[in-house]
């Protein structure tokens, strides 16, 4: 009888839930999209920072969000990660609602992000910072008796990772005392270690020097191949954008201006009018 | 992968094994009484390590944890019968106290922020001196009790010997503790909440659990305290402990482990020093003001303690001499 209603109320529970619309995902025709906001909107006091954004993201593809500074790009990322609540509208993540839920709940659903501001344990080394993430992968989080560096599978993770973003030679720096570019680096591998199925990337060639670009734009065109990993980028840098987008959504003002392939994008009169002329001349000029 | 057997377990294991044979070679009583309080303060300290130096949480209230477990004992010992079982059960009992409680308060308190849990600790803490206070049938007050330890610690050294077993035990069970995935991930939480949490660990539960080790083992400290003592009052739930807690942690070294023993040893043989001294030279009555001056010294510079700084010069030397990648031994320095 109880075993009965335990198994009743798993089913209903949003985990079930999940897994079975997974399977409808990948079996069906991918129609539904992985992220879906309806009237997603955030203030701060009297500043509507983000407004009313409906938006849809296919899954496995990769979107670049673009808009000029103070648009609510962060602000709309942290929205989606649950780092922010919203103060109208919903955010689902495979149809789920998620706008309730905690940012470490969403985490564990498949949301993993990076941060525009790099955002690392400072005090720890390179390592240790990549085998935190590998391990909450694994789904290691309450044991507490084997000594951690015994779990040998999760220390290899860690450095094979460390490999694929270029930082082989500093797993053992302390990240505080990294250049900023590789701290950029770190983050990127600290978000593959958690091994999720959405990627959200918020600027992560901010900062880097002209030289380190090409190392990451390699990482995301590499994870982007696999076909495997639903990627939502942020980013300044058009050619950069460009080169990568399957889509370009463009925010202005916390508003949803415009939304489609990169082609519509850059034909579009009201983006071209409200914004990307100016920022396409800026990028022209700096280079 | 087989652990390699380093040159500073050794000397652990011979640091240990001299102090068993002590008693045995030197009959100083003082010295016995001496080192036992040592020992006992050492498990307070490195349970409070767990709260701020693996877990970065500040306590002030840390002596509410250890005044249950001292009370527990004293009074189980003194209503009941006092005998070893009774130690032995009178210790579960404390622990079990405290954990609940430090469960309780943790999950109502760890959510805030920072400082005002570090306020509402020391509230709560307050509140348990003042029912100690109040309760005077069960506690006496501020007047406090005295009662008979059990048989087996007619004998110093033997009550000696325990302490010393508990403290090697809280050790290695700590040390496997912050060492482990989970203690990893209190590093963590020290080191970025948020980011922490967008790893998808919970740091609330990762907090909460760590008060509650933290607040059961530094309650095993305030049994073993009140029957060094044999004899009880308030003064074990007052500011005075946290404090002494707070400042061994400090001076040995936060987030080492070993550091809050070495603090330990520091700070009760300087006590004992200086009150000797106040004999001959008044001013020396208020050591508490010295201590004041060395704990500021010690967070303007040596804000790493004994411990931390030791390991960081052994560590630059290291690297400079063969100029090889550094190889921290401990991933918190
Ligand atoms: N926590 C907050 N409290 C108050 N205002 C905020 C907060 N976070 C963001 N804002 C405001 O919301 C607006 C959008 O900020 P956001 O960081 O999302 O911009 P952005 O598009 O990421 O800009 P950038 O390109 O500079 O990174 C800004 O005007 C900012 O000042
Ligand atoms: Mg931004």
């Amino acid at each position: 009888m109880t075993v009965c209603t335990v198994l009743l109320n798993w089913m209903k529970s949003p985990c079930f839930i999940q897994s079975r619309r997974a399977e409808q995902v990948e079996g069906g025709n991918n129609v539904e999209p992985i992220i879906k906001t309806e009237n997603l909107t955030i203030r701060f006091g009297g500043h509507t920072a983000v407004s009313k954004v409906d938006f849809e993201m296919p899954a496995k593809q990769l979107k670049s969000i673009i808009g000029p500074n103070g648009a609510g790009k962060t602000t709309f990322f942290n929205l989606l990660s649950g780092e922010l609540k919203a103060t109208e509208g919903e955010v689902y993540f495979k149809g789920i609602p998620i706008t309730s839920m905690s940012a470490v709940a969403r985490a564990r659903m498949g949301l993993g992000r990076s941060f525009q501001i790099t955002n690392v344990f400072p005090n720890l080394t390179v390592l240790e910072n990549v085998r935190l993430a590998v391990q909450s992968k694994e789904k290691i989080r309450y044991k507490m008796y084997r000594h951690s560096m015994h779990y040998t599978k999760l220390l290899e993770e860690a450095h094979r990772l460390i490999e694929v973003v270029l930082l082989q030679g500093k797993e053992y720096a302390i990240a505080s005392q990294l250049s900023h570019g590789e701290k950029r680096k770190l983050e990127i591998a600290m978000l593959l270690a958690l091994d999720t199925e959405v990627l959200l990337l918020d600027e992560p060639t901010a900062g880097m020097s002209l030289e380190e670009v090409p190392a990451i734009l390699d990482v995301i065109r590499a994870i982007k191949q696999t076909g495997e990993k639903t990627i939502l980028l942020i980013e300044h840098k058009m050619d950069m954008i460009l080169d990568l987008s399957d889509s370009i959504m463009v925010l202005f003002n916390g508003k949803l201006l415009a939304d489609g392939s990169p082609e519509e994008i850059m034909n579009n009169e009201t983006v071209q009018k409200a914004y990307l002329g100016g920022l396409y001349d800026e990028n022209l000029a700096e280079s | 992968m087989k652990r390699k057997f380093q040159l500073n377990h050794y000397l652990l294991v011979v640091i240990v094994l001299a102090l068993v044979i002590f008693p045995f070679v030197s009959d100083s009583r003082t010295w016995t009484i001496l080192l036992t309080q040592i020992f006992i303060f050492s498990i307070l300290a490195m349970s409070y390590d767990i709260l701020l130096g693996y877990t970065g949480i500040v306590s002030f209230g840390h002596a509410m944890f250890f005044g249950m477990g001292a009370y527990t004992t004293a009074v189980m010992l003194k209503r009941i019968e006092p005998t070893m079982g009774m130690f032995i059960l009178s210790i579960g009992v404390g622990m079990l106290l405290a954990g609940l409680i430090s469960f309780f308060i943790g999950l109502l308190t760890l959510r805030l922020k920072s400082h005002f849990f570090a306020m509402l600790t020391l509230a709560v803490s307050g509140l348990f001196l003042v029912l100690a206070e109040k309760w005077r049938t069960l506690t006496q007050g501020n007047d406090g009790f005295t009662f008979k330890a059990p048989e087996f610690f007619k004998d110093r050294v033997m009550f000696y010997l325990v302490a010393l077993a508990c403290l090697v035990l809280v050790y290695l069970f700590l040390r496997r503790f912050v060492n482990s995935p989970f203690g990893r991930v209190l590093v963590a939480v020290r080191e970025n909440e948020q980011r922490t949490r967008s790893l998808g660990f919970n740091p609330l539960h990762y907090k909460v659990i760590a008060s509650v080790v933290a607040g059961v083992i530094a309650s095993l400290a305030g049994s073993l305290y009140a029957v060094s003592l044999r004899f009880v009052n308030t003064s074990v739930l007052t500011m005075d402990i946290t404090l002494d807690a707070l400042l061994m942690t400090i001076i040995g070294g936060v987030g080492t482990l070993i550091g809050p023993i070495v603090g330990a040893g520091v700070i009760e043989l300087a006590q004992h020093y200086l009150s000797g001294l106040a004999k001959e030279y008044p001013i020396f009555e208020r050591w508490i003001i010295f201590f004041g001056i060395v704990y500021i010294l010690a967070v303007v510079f040596f804000p790493r303690g004994i411990v931390g700084t030791v390991r960081e010069q052994i560590w630059k030397r290291k690297t400079k001499k063969d100029g090889s990648k550094p190889v921290p031994k401990k991933e918190v320095l």
